[in-house]
């Protein structure tokens, strides 16, 4: 593990680096996911057999981000798409990205009945608590008193619900193979070990593999960088950091 | 003595598409659509070439089509009414990457339930139902034998052009069962796999774009591509037009009934003809321009409301005057009752 963290100061070999510097804001936690999902790509030495789909939103910012096949879906469809995609090219890993908007709210459907089925992709849905493309309203995942542009006295539980726990949901309906965490880009060396078994499961047991990230957005959280990482700390006692493997025995 | 298969529109839509080398379908049920859906399972079970989900709704069936597509596959799906609503949002994704998406419509009346006959509510949204500007390729068939011919041949159209393409038809045409001549299309063209699997060369496909000056650039291309295409896939039937002074026009099951009320009307010394429009789009400008100016009247007949009628004046307004739109919105027309109703008009 040493030598990954490492590598945090190199570039992922599977990167565009056409693409860079990045259309992500300074401090945006979906291009310090990007980044360690590269490095796992290139650990597993999978380049060459990857396909990412992806969501519209901040996700939709990666459309050529690495050296492989990427296509933009619509909003909350990347996961229809990879089903689809998978089902005609059993040989390819596929992935889907997203944004919590489009894995809990637009596409929840989707995600549900693609992990329900055991579809063989590996989901990632990136939380920050809001939809931050359109310019930080209010999202399933927002916290209980969070403000944003369409809760601006902060989110209401008794109108607009608690934090949505995604892969906690998704626990109750999928196959005791699939593969089910959280991680949080505070702690890397443990998100890459995430990265790896969502992708691996989907490898080796052909197995609905997902992994929600934690992902700071100081855009439009309006935080420095001290602030941003406190409010993650706060959105990991929201939202516990972990595996969540239906065979606990 | 030609060999006849007794079967419905639906079936011979499944046998179609076979025939026409489509490997993959998904969709949801939906009357009157669903035995697609039913008699492509029976096949996909009897061959394992064949792939198929039943997703949990019209717009993961649209998405997972442009999955398959993306693998290289000739892939669909069958839809009507509100389940047609909903494929909007996967079409419109495929008129923007160009990607050759093939949905069959069978088209019902309206949102409501029992309303699954005769309709051609339909046209608007099959042609002009995204939230761009609407760059497909919609056909119409008019028999059981037609929707077997055009179930090959959309999906060699859609990869050609690389345009979605589509094919309406009806409650009336896919539920009933007929001897049906089975004609194979001779021009199949190939599928190729989209997202090629380049490591050096990636595929990066994407409708999100850094300004409205390069978007507007890929739709002038698009626009352009449409527009070169009109002459070679825009097609028509005549039926003893050629000398008509009344010219009905008219599409799909309406079009059945017209051809026979064309004989009605011509044994009882009515100079009738009949233009039916084989593709709604790009529809066949040329041929109902050189017919319809020739006639006397022009009537326009359909089971909608100004959908048919607005396509055909839009394209040919030298005719508006003369024309008699007749609209039943929601229900069908028997042979006799269009020969009287042209009968009332002349």
């Amino acid at each position: 593990m040493t030598k990954t963290i490492d590598k945090n100061f190199s570039m992922p070999k599977c990167f565009n680096e056409r693409s860079k510097p990045s259309l992500y804001c300074p401090g945006c936690g979906q291009s310090i996911f990007l980044k360690h999902l590269g490095f796992i790509i290139d650990d597993l030495e999978i380049q060459g057999k990857t396909t990412l789909g992806i969501d519209i939103g901040c996700s939709l910012l990666a459309w050529n981000f690495f050296n492989f096949d990427i296509v933009q879906t619509h909003h909350g469809r990347s996961v229809p798409v990879a089903v689809g995609y998978k089902l005609s090219n059993k040989r390819r890993i596929v992935m889907s990205i997203m944004g919590d908007g489009g894995g809990y709210a637009i596409g929840l459907q989707s995600l549900l009945h693609a992990a329900f089925r055991n579809n063989p992709i590996s989901v990632f849905v990136l939380n920050n608590t809001g939809y931050s493309m359109t310019g930080g309203q209010m999202a399933p995942t927002s916290i209980p008193g969070e403000i944003t542009t369409t809760s601006p006295s902060g989110k209401d539980p008794k109108n607009s619900g608690k934090a949505f726990h995604g892969p906690e949901l998704i626990k109750q309906i999928s196959d005791n193979s699939a593969y089910i965490a959280r991680a949080s880009v505070s702690n890397p060396i443990m998100l890459q070990k995430m990265i790896k078994k969502t992708l691996e499961n989907q490898i080796k047991n052909n197995s609905f593999s997902f992994l929600e990230v934690l992902t700071p957005c100081p855009t439009n959280w309006k935080t420095t960088a001290s602030e941003s990482f406190n409010f993650l700390s706060k959105m990991e006692k929201e939202f516990p950091i972990g595996e969540m493997t239906k065979n606990e025995k | 003595m030609e060999k006849l298969s007794y079967i419905t529109g639906n079936e011979a839509a499944v046998l179609g598409a076979i025939e026409g080398d489509a490997e993959s379908f998904f969709g949801y049920p939906i009357t009157p659509a669903t035995e697609i859906l039913e008699g492509w399972i029976r096949k996909a079970e009897e061959n394992k070439n064949l792939n198929y989900l039943q997703t949990e709704d019209e717009i993961a069936a649209g998405f997972a089509v442009i999955g398959a597509l993306l693998a290289g596959k000739k892939a669909f799906t069958a839809t009507a009414g509100i389940g047609h609503v909903l494929m909007q949002d996967p079409i419109s994704m495929a008129e923007n990457e160009r990607l050759p998406f093939v949905g069959i419509i069978a088209q019902r009346g309206g949102p409501s339930t029992g309303t699954v006959i005769y309709s051609q509510q339909e046209l608007n949204l099959a042609s002009y139902g995204g939230n761009g500007d609407g760059l497909r390729i919609v056909y119409s068939a008019s028999s059981v034998s037609e929707v077997y011919y055009l179930s090959q041949k959309v999906f060699s159209i859609a990869w050609k052009y690389r345009f979605p393409t589509f094919l309406l038809t009806d409650g009336y045409l896919a539920k009933q069962r007929v001897n049906t001549k089975l004609e194979k299309y001779l021009k199949p063209f190939p599928s190729s796999k989209i997202l090629r699997e380049m490591k050096d060369k990636p595929t990066h496909l994407r409708n999100c774009y850094g300004s409205e000056i390069e978007f507007a650039n890929i739709l002038k291309r698009n626009i352009a591509d449409y527009k070169s295409l009109i002459n070679k896939v825009a097609e028509s039937e005549s039926y003893k037009a050629s000398d008509s002074k009344y010219l009905i026009i008219a599409h799909g099951s309406v079009a059945s009934a017209a051809k026979d009320s064309v004989d009605i009307l011509r044994n009882s010394n009515v100079k009738a003809g009949l233009l039916r429009p084989i593709t709604i789009r790009p529809l066949d400008s040329r041929n109902i321009r050189r017919l319809a100016l020739k006639a006397e009247k022009v009537f326009i007949i359909e089971s909608a409301f100004e959908q048919f009628a607005r396509m055909i004046i839009f394209k040919v307004p030298e005719i508006a005057n003369k024309t008699v739109k007749i609209y039943k919105p929601a229900e069908g027309f028997t042979p006799d009752e269009i020969a009287s109703l042209v009968n009332e008009k002349i």
